[in-house]
């Protein structure tokens, strides 16, 4: 009764292959595998000559409870949280077990250690304050995403854009994390604990960036703070970013807007110090209206950073 | 619906049982008393060795209604606290799966659902799952091969602690290793809600050649009954079986 998931092999769809949904009767043309891991696989279908991605597993609590947070996000118009979901069927299979999959959008694009290597660490800066606001909005949804990774992670383009995928992680705040990936977790690293809280993703994030860094990772050692400082200090080169992965790794953000406004900020000042140096003769006057948002913006981003530091820990 | 503090053993070993009635046997025993019993098998770090006698591990989760997993020792702690969960899930499943067979009549289970209201019952499972209680007795293997192990072993409970405590729901532990001095098992850390503080358990342990997993096993699952019977003497409202 009990131990179904246990007995009903793993599921491998092939190339070629047609699944047909049970229920709704869809047909999805396979392409391709695009990855697997801990609850299952996905594949590249083509559905009425479109592309979209299909996950399919052998746990079928695992897709209701990935399907029920994608279709609360749906709920969120106009805001694009994660890919959207077109589909939730069961295939039975050649062997005679039912597999439940879902069906949502196919999102193109490339790993975020590919895309940098090619683009540079420049662009984490960008990438980042777009993904930070979507971060945001999620927590203001009242989720929180969990199991954050560079693996659950796409860069797409047109526009480029870092977006996740694989909800499997995304847990209710104030709930204990659904599933997490060692190296990205606050609790490993022995900065916190296993409960649902913007926190926790902003941690992770910190740990994404790191790993930009260091493709291979590293282990956590005696002192695991000491170890992520020093690491820290070592890789990152671009002098905002070490400071917000300091700030991150001690908890002394917890919401992901001042992440974007940090970075905003940063990027606003790199963009007007460009233009300073290639138009330094002109345009003069509309340099000296930037400087005051400048000025205020920074003010605020240091105000709200003091204020938070004075709230946890005096 | 009715969930009551969900009861698990987890069995951490390396080996097969060598002494003692069949541990697969027991574990069915034990499942009978509504406490599911989770088995993780340990493989040497230098990838040589052959699974073989590990593939008792399954055949004793699968006759105790758990989840069993193979692991090398970095993998660990991530692997103690998906199998509890994971069980913990299937247990919540099977309760839910009888209440719907009561509801709608005759074998209906949540698989069969349309995917939609599958997704409504999920809800109530993941709710169940995050609020319920938990008791999890941790029986491990001590003997010889073991002990290269043991620190690891002892980090990956103090990691299952945190993961279980971070839910709304109460968790208790109790780790008990096996075979002990004299008796089958022996108690290493009483029942208790934190395992965070734990340190060098397993300092004084005398390893021998013996793997006696069967006789563990059942001298585990009455761990469960005097705790219970005593807290039932101290308490009268408490109660195996919640109405929620
Ligand atoms: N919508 C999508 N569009 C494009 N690629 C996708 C999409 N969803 C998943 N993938 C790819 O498939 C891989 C596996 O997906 P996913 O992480 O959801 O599987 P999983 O079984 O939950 O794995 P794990 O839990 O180990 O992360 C991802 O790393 C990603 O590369
Ligand atoms: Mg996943």
């Amino acid at each position: 009764m009990i131990t179904q998931t246990s007995k009903k092999p793993d599921i491998h769809l092939r190339k070629g292959q047609i699944v047909k949904g049970k229920w709704h009767r869809n047909h999805y043309h396979v392409v391709k595998k695009l990855g697997s891991g801990a609850i299952g696989a996905v594949y590249l279908c083509v559905h009425e000559n479109r592309q979209v991605a299909l996950k399919i597993s052998k746990q079928s609590a695992s897709v209701s409870s990935e399907v029920n947070v994608l279709k609360s996000f749906q709920a969120v118009q106009g805001y694009h949280l994660g890919p959207s979901l077109m589909d939730v069927d069961d295939y039975q299979a050649q062997n005679g077990f039912n597999y439940s999959f879902y069906v949502m959008e196919y999102i193109s694009g490339e790993s975020l250690h590919d895309f940098i290597r090619r683009n540079g660490h420049e662009w984490l800066v960008s990438l980042l304050i777009k993904f930070a606001n979507d971060l945001h909005v999620l927590h203001q949804q009242g989720y929180v995403f969990g199991d954050l990774k560079i693996e659950n992670l796409i860069v797409s383009r047109k526009p480029v854009q870092l977006r996740w995928v694989d909800v499997g992680g995304t847990t209710l705040q104030g709930r204990s994390i659904k599933e997490y990936t060692e190296f990205y977790d606050r609790a490993y690293w022995q900065c916190g604990s296993r409960k649902a809280d913007p926190g926790y993703d902003l941690f992770a994030l910190a740990m994404v960036i790191l790993r930009v860094y260091y493709p291979n990772g590293f282990t956590r050692g005696n002192n695991p703070k000491k170890t992520l400082q020093q690491k820290i200090n070592r890789a990152v080169t671009i002098e905002p970013l070490k400071k917000l992965l300091l700030m991150l790794i001690n908890n002394s953000v917890n919401d992901a807007e001042q992440v974007k406004d940090f970075l905003l900020t940063y990027f606003i000042h790199q963009k007007s110090k460009k233009n300073k140096r290639r138009y330094n003769q002109q345009a003069k006057s509309s340099h000296e209206a930037f400087h005051p948002f400048l000025e205020v913006s920074s003010i605020l981003t240091i105000g709200g950073v003091c204020y938070l530091y004075v709230t946890f820990f005096m | 619906m009715k969930t009551g503090t969900l009861k698990q053993i987890l069995l951490i070993t390396d080996g097969c049982s060598n002494q003692g009635e069949d541990p697969a046997l027991v574990a069915s025993l034990v499942a009978e008393q509504g406490i599911t019993v989770n088995v993780i098998g340990i493989l040497e770090d230098d990838h040589t060795e052959q699974p073989e006698g590990l593939e008792e591990v399954e055949e004793i989760a699968g006759n105790g209604h758990g989840v069993s997993q193979i692991v090398y020792q970095d993998a660990l702690a991530q692997t103690v606290q998906t199998v509890t969960k994971q069980a913990m899930t299937e247990t919540l499943q099977g309760v839910v799966n009888n209440e719907l067979t009561q509801i709608l009549g005759s074998e209906k289970t949540m698989e069969e659902l349309p995917p939609d209201q599958r997704g409504e019952v999920m809800e109530v499972v993941d709710e169940l799952g995050e609020t319920c209680d938990l008791e999890v007795l941790v029986l491990v293997d001590t003997s010889a091969s073991m002990t290269n192990k043991l620190p690891t072993v002892q980090e990956a409970l103090i990691d299952l602690s945190i993961s279980m405590n971070a839910r709304i729901g109460r968790s208790r532990f109790a780790v008990y290793q096996f075979p002990g001095r004299k008796k089958s098992i022996q108690q290493l850390v009483d029942w208790t809600s934190k395992l965070d503080s734990i340190t060098s358990i397993f300092a004084k342990i005398s390893s021998g050649g013996i793997t006696p997993t069967g006789p563990a096993l059942k001298e585990a699952m009455y761990q469960f009954g005097k705790k219970t019977l005593r807290r039932r003497f101290i308490r009268d409202d408490y109660t195996d079986i919640e109405e929620a």
